[in-house]
Parts: structure tokens; sequence; C-alpha cells
């Protein structure tokens, strides 16, 4: 490896860092289109076969370049904006939809090392760039100068901000029981404990002790990337598509790469924080990129099947869950962690 | 001039502009999302001064909650600028007074000979694995605990009389108690009834 980078190295001179940090972001947004691209398809085949349906398998064998077809057709989609739309705004909307999804992966490691800034304070800035995620759908619902949209840009609004309190304190307890921001030092933290000096790794990952917590977030995640249950922002049968109703084309196509982009990081962070990132279950199996892959697979499989058997929350109760149940519950919880650290029972020595 | 100073440079300006732009933009939501540039670009401007705990609480806080629901209010508002441009010159004489104090009193502390580069001496340089936040909890929870403690009781006391000022009970609300819908069983809501086919 080092042999091969060393001549290129050379040739770039004093732009080499620079170039570098851009091959490994490309390194890193490249196969993540390929997965979003490769998640849509999934999605229509997983709820295809839990309705007893067999889902898109007309383009390509058993429709596997369904997604490269659809993104072909967006591509070549007239973007229309609207006449009374207020222009510049209607642009930046989609763009800042999936900015920050693909932003926030700068900090996010795939294995021991693996990762393109490895900052400390690694998840404060998560929690920031996943934090003005709203602001691609509240200017896309204000600036295309339509009540559907504008009425899918409050609910965004008020919806993302709710839920992200008790994200916030979910993670609170992450950070309070690993002593450090760090992503790679909280999967780090995982590998030890009672569990892993048996050989069972998958018992001292923090899902267990933190295990009100995962589901917080889990359920918080699936709020903050207006998922069903929680699509009432786009709700369909009530507000048509929300924010997105009048954008077509690449436009809309951004949005949608931004919501299944969010998808694969919730996953992804769920993943690291609950599930022992990169770590093996087990002491006799290796650790690697490969445990991550399957943990991400595994919670997005979670997202569809969510979707194909919930109803749609009704708006009032989405934010009842959000302001009386998950937050009191969370501020206790880290009262109870504080609590259990500085106890004799801690298991975090 | 070394790379940091262009960046302090670039940051700085676009701060200033977009602040230029909050009192200047006509549209109301323009002016928030301004606003929400100029957090940004102070964010960055302290991360050049290695407070990145400081810096992202700053886009955190201001730009991922506080401005959310400022643009949440301002976006449903229909401002009729013509309404507010009345009497602008009547209450430019005060406004202009007010603005020239300001601007004296900022001179006077920013050019006051406590503030200059001379009396400030320049920060030590950190150290590898020197972690702002660590330093900054610390110093939070012990030196400064007392005043940390009253600012947040002064911020419960703010909040719990915002929730009080603004909380009222309608009547006539059509509103389920959870509990209750949960526990609905069939037989509460359905009757079945066995009857004959209906012929002609």
């Amino acid at each position: 490896m080092e042999a091969v980078i060393e001549p290129v190295a050379t040739f770039f001179g004093g732009a080499w860092p620079l170039v570098w940090s851009l091959l490994k972001i490309i390194g890193i947004i490249a196969p993540l289109f390929l997965c979003v691209a490769y998640l849509t398809l999934a999605e229509r085949k997983v709820i295809g076969y839990m309705q007893v349906r067999i889902g898109p398998n007309r383009v390509g064998p058993r429709g596997l370049l369904q997604p490269i077809a659809d993104g072909v057709k967006l591509l070549l989609k007239e973007v229309i904006v609207p006449s009374g739309a207020n222009k510049g705004l209607f642009i930046v909307g989609p763009v800042l939809a999936l900015g920050p999804a693909l932003a926030a992966w700068a900090v996010v490691p795939f294995s021991d090392g693996w990762v393109i800034g490895n900052v400390d304070a690694g998840l404060l800035f998560l929690l920031a760039v996943t934090s003005i995620e709203v602001y691609g759908v509240i200017i896309a619902g204000w600036a295309s100068n339509s009540k559907y949209a504008f009425l899918g840009g409050v609910r965004a609004a008020a919806q993302m901000v709710s839920y992200e309190i008790a994200m916030g304190f979910a993670l609170v307890c992450v950070l309070m029981i690993s002593s450090s921001l760090n992503l790679s030092d909280i999967v780090a933290g995982q590998g030890k404990g009672q569990g892993a000096d048996l050989g069972l790794g998958f018992l001292s990952w923090n899902w267990l002790p933190l295990f009100p917590m995962f589901i917080v977030y889990l359920i918080s995640g699936i709020a903050e990337t207006n998922r069903a249950p929680f699509d009432v922002v786009e709700g369909e049968s009530e507000i048509v598509a929300g924010h997105m109703v009048e954008y077509s084309g690449m436009a809309f196509a951004l949005f949608f790469l931004g919501e299944y982009a969010n998808m694969i990081l919730v996953s992804a962070l769920t993943s690291i924080l609950f599930l022992g990132g990169w770590l093996s279950p087990v002491s006799f199996l290796p650790d690697g990129f490969i445990w991550l892959a399957i943990k991400i697979a595994f919670i997005l499989f979670l997202f569809l099947w969510f979707r194909a058997t919930f109803p749609r929350f009704r708006y009032d109760h989405i934010m009842r869950l959000g302001w009386k149940v998950f937050i009191p519950l969370t501020l206790f919880w880290v009262v109870v962690v504080a609590v259990w650290i500085m106890s004799p029972l801690s298991l975090w020595k | 001039m070394d790379f940091q100073s262009v960046v302090f440079y670039f940051f700085s300006t676009v701060m200033v502009l977009a602040s230029l732009r909050v009192i200047t933009a006509r549209n109301p939501v323009h002016a928030a999302l301004f606003l929400v540039l100029a957090f940004f670009s102070a964010g960055g401007i302290w991360m050049l001064l290695h407070a990145e705990f400081l810096a992202i609480a700053l886009v955190m806080v201001y730009v991922g909650a506080v401005m959310v629901l400022f643009l949440f209010v301002v976006m449903m508002l229909d401002i009729n600028l013509e309404r507010i441009r009345q009497g602008f010159w009547s209450y430019l004489p005060v406004g202009a007074l007010i603005g020239v104090l300001m601007v004296i009193e900022m001179v006077m502390v920013l050019g006051g000979r406590y503030f200059g580069l001379d009396a400030m001496p320049k920060p030590a340089e950190v150290e590898q694995g020197y972690s702002n936040t660590k330093e900054l909890g610390r110093l939070l929870y012990t030196e400064y605990v007392y005043p940390f403690e009253l600012a947040s009781i002064v911020l419960l006391v703010a909040m719990v009389a915002a929730v009080a000022l603004t909380l009222r009970k309608r009547k006539n609300v059509k509103i389920i108690d959870p509990a209750v819908q949960v526990a609905v069983k069939r037989d509460d809501r359905v009757r079945i009834v066995s009857m004959r086919a209906e012929k002609e």
C-alpha cells in the first residue's frame, strides 16, 4: 500500500493532503450512493415479499437494475420551478437536505483507524450535523409557495426538533459510560467488560446496560429520518408529499437520496454506539468492517419492516410520544446511569 | 499570510456580510437564514481558536434548535413591509442616537487598555491529546459550579414562567386519553349481529 501511495504523493507535492482527503471522501460517498440505490430496491423487494407480492422484477435479472433505471429516469426529467416560488431557496432546499447526511460520515469509523476525521468531539459533531438536517425540509416547504409543501415543512420542524432532544439525552448516556466523545473510543470501550472476558463480546456492548436508551434512540432515529410510521411530513394521504410536492426530476431525487443516506447514517450510528461497531460478537471470530456492515444491514431491515408493519401515527400521538414519554424517560435514565457509574455495581471502571 | 489567517478572514467576511444582510433583507425568512449563516461563521471562528466544544454547541443550539423555531414562526407570519416602514423617518433620530451610543460604548470597551493585544497574553499552545470539552466541564463543575447552577436555575424559572404564561385549558377539545384508547377491546366498538340474508 505504502509503495503505491508514495510516488503519487510526490507527484502532487504540497497539494497531496488535500488530494488524499478528497480521495478518501470519494471512497466513502461513492459506495454510499450505491448502497442508497440498492436500499431503494431492497425496500421495494422486502415490503413486496411481506405483502405477498414479488416487487420490481422487470429491469435486469430479478429486477436488479431497477435502481439504475430509476436514476436515469430522474436525471432525464425536467426540473420545474413553480412561478410563485422563491427561486434561490427552492434550489438550496434539496442541497441542504442531502449535504448534512453526507457531511456526518466524516467522523464515522468503519473499522479500527478507518475514519476520515478521528476528532475528539465526534459525537458532538454528529449531533450538530444531524440537527441541521431539518433546514432542507423547512426551506423547501417554504420556498415552494404551496400550502401542502408548507404544512410539510412546519410538521418537519416540529417533529425533528422534538425527537432530537430525546436522541441527545440517549447519546448523553452513551458518552457518560464511555467517558469519551470520540466514536472510535466509544467502540473500543464496548470491547471490554465481563461479557468480553467470557468470550461473548455482544454482552458487553452498550445495548444491554442501556437497553431503554437503545430503543429510544432507534425510534427517535426513525422519527428523525421521517420514515414510516413517523412520516406525517410526507403524509401522502393528507398533504400529498409534503415538502416534496413541487419538486421534480433531480431536485426530487436529491431529497430521496438524502432520506435514504440518513437512514443508512442512523443505522450506522446505532451500530457504532449501541451494537459494538466493528467488534465481533464472539471472541473466536475476528473483528472487522464486515460486522459493522452486517449490523447496519440488520437495522436497515428493521426500518423496512416497521414501514411494512405499522400504520402512520396521528400527529398529536407523535408529539405526545416525543415530549411526554421519551424526554422524561431519557432524563430519568441519565440520572440512573450517573448513579450506576458512581455506585460499586459500576460496569465501567 | 498563513493558512489560518486566510480561514479567519474568510469566516469573518462571511459573518459580517451575513449580519448586514440580516438587518437589510426585505424578506424576514431570508433575514433568519442569513442569521443562521452568521452563526455558522462564528462557529468556524471559534473552531480556529481550538474551542471545538463551544463551536459545535453554538451550531447545535442556535442553528439546530433556536433558529428552527424562529423560522417556524417567521414563515407563518404575513409581514407587510410597507406598514412596518411607516414612521421610519420619525423614529430615525432616536434610533440613530442609540446606535451612536452603542458604537461609542463598543469603542471604549474594545479600544481600552484592558482589551488590547498587549494586555491579553497569547493563549498557551495546547499539547497533543488536549480535550477542550473535558477542560471546560472540569472548570464548570468545580471552580464555577455556583454561578453555573444559578444560571441553570434562572433558565429553569424562565422556562416554567414561559409555560405558565401560555398554558390555557381549552374546553370542548375532543382529545382521548391514550391509556383509554389503548385499552379498548373490540366489543366496546363493534357489535356482531347474526341475521338471516335478506331476499327481495
